[in-house]
């Protein structure tokens, strides 16, 4: 059937444009592989510069002597690694039982009012400035004692833990077979018990995955700490002490006039992302090993 | 959900539980401390404002709605005029949000659409450990880099070369230390979490809504711009809204490249002050109750902010990825 006037306009016209659209198709299409590229660029720039840099200043005084003062060389920030791991460990004393907690609130009374309120105000939570988080730990627990401690800078990471711990704990439990708890019901064990030794149990795997996910995100944080734990340049492993911690030295040295500083500052932060990478590591090896031997059970 | 039916006697043999009223002690237990412990994130979140908002009151309360127009930061004649630190809190956000947002899209939309099977895993997991870097590592970066190359190659080129200091934006002496480095550092900080969510949600396009525009005769581009992208809309803007939530409570990095002087300035090469790096520089040494005040008074300004930024982001990514987990990064 020979086209119509009307239909060789149309393919006449297609024809003209159909070029031009495939150029800027493939323009555009270029155009998102090059953000593609820029969006990894400063990722590698800053690995980089980090470990060729951070590198150069480790060695084994770094792990073990205590921070020397300017113009005598050596020392090192051990006394800075060991505050961040007890803060860590106050943290998650206060962050995780409350973290996961309410995870198991919100994963086994779902649809109330209470549930969708918490779930909502966590996610809030979640995004609350970390300085914020300090600025209340500082008013509750440095302003009333007359003094900044370890236990306050613990208490403010712990608190930005338990959103984190809570929505992770949720999903976990979440993926628990509702067969599994029905078993468990239907061989006598009351609901505790259910919730307990076979919900929780089952999907520890996924809960510890997620503590360590919030542990790492805490262990760079430095804004919290600065008026709760506010750092020192001695050992202290005090909890009513201040305390050093990895990021805080890190920024202190970092904004500091001396060289020889700056350098202890990059091999800190060297550590301070090895330190995070290993537990994330840790974290994603343990949920695999996990979902590897069948999960569930 | 299993109800079990409330009982009266007391069951014997193996495994007996004790039933009072029909209820197992350890369930009341149980249930009364999961309960607790939900309430705690209301509760923190409450104390958090009460304990800021209370303290910061008196500075409030004493400047009125000048405290948030008026310039003027004195700590040594008890004037305090929080202008400059939020003009520079909004200032750095909106130029991370502008380098940001084209580029996390565009990550994305690869991701999603363009990138071969192998490619997908390995990108996307170096966008996500942007995330991971701690702030403070940016902010070391940032002075001993990016400072640098701003303060030699890039700004005077901006000024000189491409006479952009006829807008007024990019004008005066190119310290380093300036609006324009803390906004980079932002972007690179915000991307990751912009390009999260509109990952999580272009992939959460159907298929045959592209098939369908193919099959119509679009090019690529033009099916991705015309059946994909308004179908993830609200949740983009939802990923990019939760992106300025971010860049709104950046501390560390900000304080570290921004110059920390609270004076507004129409150059982004000068140096500024936002909210956060202004609590981060001063808290630790503010001397007068009034100062301390109005110090907790920025802080609850901050907090209100972004609250409901935060809120929103929230809002928004939820109605689109349909009650799943919020968790980003």
């Amino acid at each position: 059937m020979r086209p119509t006037l009307r239909q060789r306009a149309f393919s006449e016209r297609t024809a003209r444009t159909l070029r031009r659209r495939r150029l800027v198709s493939g323009l555009m299409l270029g155009v998102l592989a090059c953000a593609a590229v820029l969006a990894v660029l400063p990722l590698i720039f800053i690995f980089g510069h980090l470990l060729a840099t951070g590198v150069g200043s480790l060695s084994w005084d770094f792990f073990t002597k205590m921070p020397k003062p300017v113009g005598e060389s050596g020392g090192g920030l051990a006394n800075a690694i060991v505050g961040t791991l007890i803060l860590i460990g106050i943290a998650s004393a206060f962050g995780l039982p409350v973290g996961v907690g309410a995870g198991l609130y919100l994963a086994e009374r779902k649809g109330s009012t209470l549930a969708n309120t918490v779930r909502f105000l966590s996610d809030v939570l979640n995004g609350l400035p970390s300085i914020v988080m300090g600025i209340f730990a500082w008013q509750f627990l440095v302003r009333p004692f007359g003094h900044f401690s370890a236990l306050a800078g613990g208490v403010a990471l712990g608190a930005m833990m338990i959103p984190m711990v809570a929505r992770t704990t949720e999903e976990m439990v979440g993926i628990v077979p509702v067969s599994l708890r029905e078993a468990a019901l239907a061989l006598g064990y009351p609901r505790w018990r259910t919730s307990l030794a076979v919900v929780l149990r089952t999907a520890s795997a996924g809960i510890v995955t997620g503590a360590l996910v919030a542990i790492a995100r805490i262990a760079g944080e430095t804004a919290p700490l600065l008026f709760t734990a506010f750092g020192n340049q001695f050992w202290s492993t005090s909890l009513r002490q201040p305390i050093a911690a990895l990021p805080l030295q890190v920024f202190s040295y970092a904004i500091s006039p001396y060289d020889a500083w700056h350098s202890l500052a990059w091999a800190g932060a060297l550590v301070l992302i090895a330190l995070i990478f290993v537990i994330s590591l840790i974290a994603r090896f343990a949920t695999r090993a996990r979902f590897a031997t069948g999960g569930g059970d | 959900m299993i109800h079990d039916s409330p009982q009266t006697s007391v069951r014997e043999g193996e495994g007996a539980t004790l039933r009072i009223h029909g209820f197992a002690i350890g369930d009341r237990v149980y249930s009364g401390a999961i309960t607790f412990f939900a309430v705690c994130v209301p509760l923190l979140l409450l104390a958090i404002a009460l304990e800021i908002g209370v303290a910061g009151w008196p500075a409030l309360h004493k400047f009125g709605f000048g405290f948030l127009t008026s310039s003027d930061w004195d700590p040594v004649r008890n004037e305090f005029g929080a202008a400059p630190a939020i003009y520079g809190t909004i200032v750095s956000s909106i130029i991370a949000l502008v380098l940001a947002t084209p580029l996390a899209i565009g990550v994305s939309l690869f991701l999603s659409e363009l990138a071969p099977r192998w490619l997908k895993q390995p990108v996307g997991f170096l966008v996500d450990l942007l995330a991971a870097i701690p702030s403070v590592v940016y902010g070391l970066w940032g002075i001993f880099v990016l400072l640098p190359v701003l303060r030699d190659p890039v700004m005077p080129f901006l000024r000189d070369t491409l006479h952009l200091d006829r807008t007024g934006l990019f004008s005066g002496p190119a310290y380093g230390p300036s609006m324009l480095a803390a906004g980079i550092i932002l972007a690179i900080m915000v991307l990751p979490y912009i390009a999260s969510v509109s990952r999580e949600v272009l992939m959460a396009v159907p298929r045959s809504q592209r098939e369908a525009a193919l099959a119509l005769g679009a090019t690529r581009w033009e099916a991705i711009r015309g059946a994909v992208l308004p179908y993830a809309r609200s949740g983009i803007v939802g990923g990019v809204i939760l992106g300025l939530g971010r860049a709104l409570g950046e501390t560390m990095a900000v304080t570290m490249l921004i110059g920390n002087r609270p004076e507004i300035a129409a150059s982004l090469f000068a140096p500024g002050y936002t909210m956060a790096s202004l609590l981060a520089n001063e808290f630790s040494e503010a001397s007068s109750d009034a100062h301390l005040s109005a110090l907790m008074a920025v802080a609850f300004v901050l907090f209100v902010i972004t609250l409901i930024v935060n809120a929103i982001a929230r809002w928004l990514v939820w109605q689109v990825s349909r009650g799943t987990s919020g968790r980003v990064a």
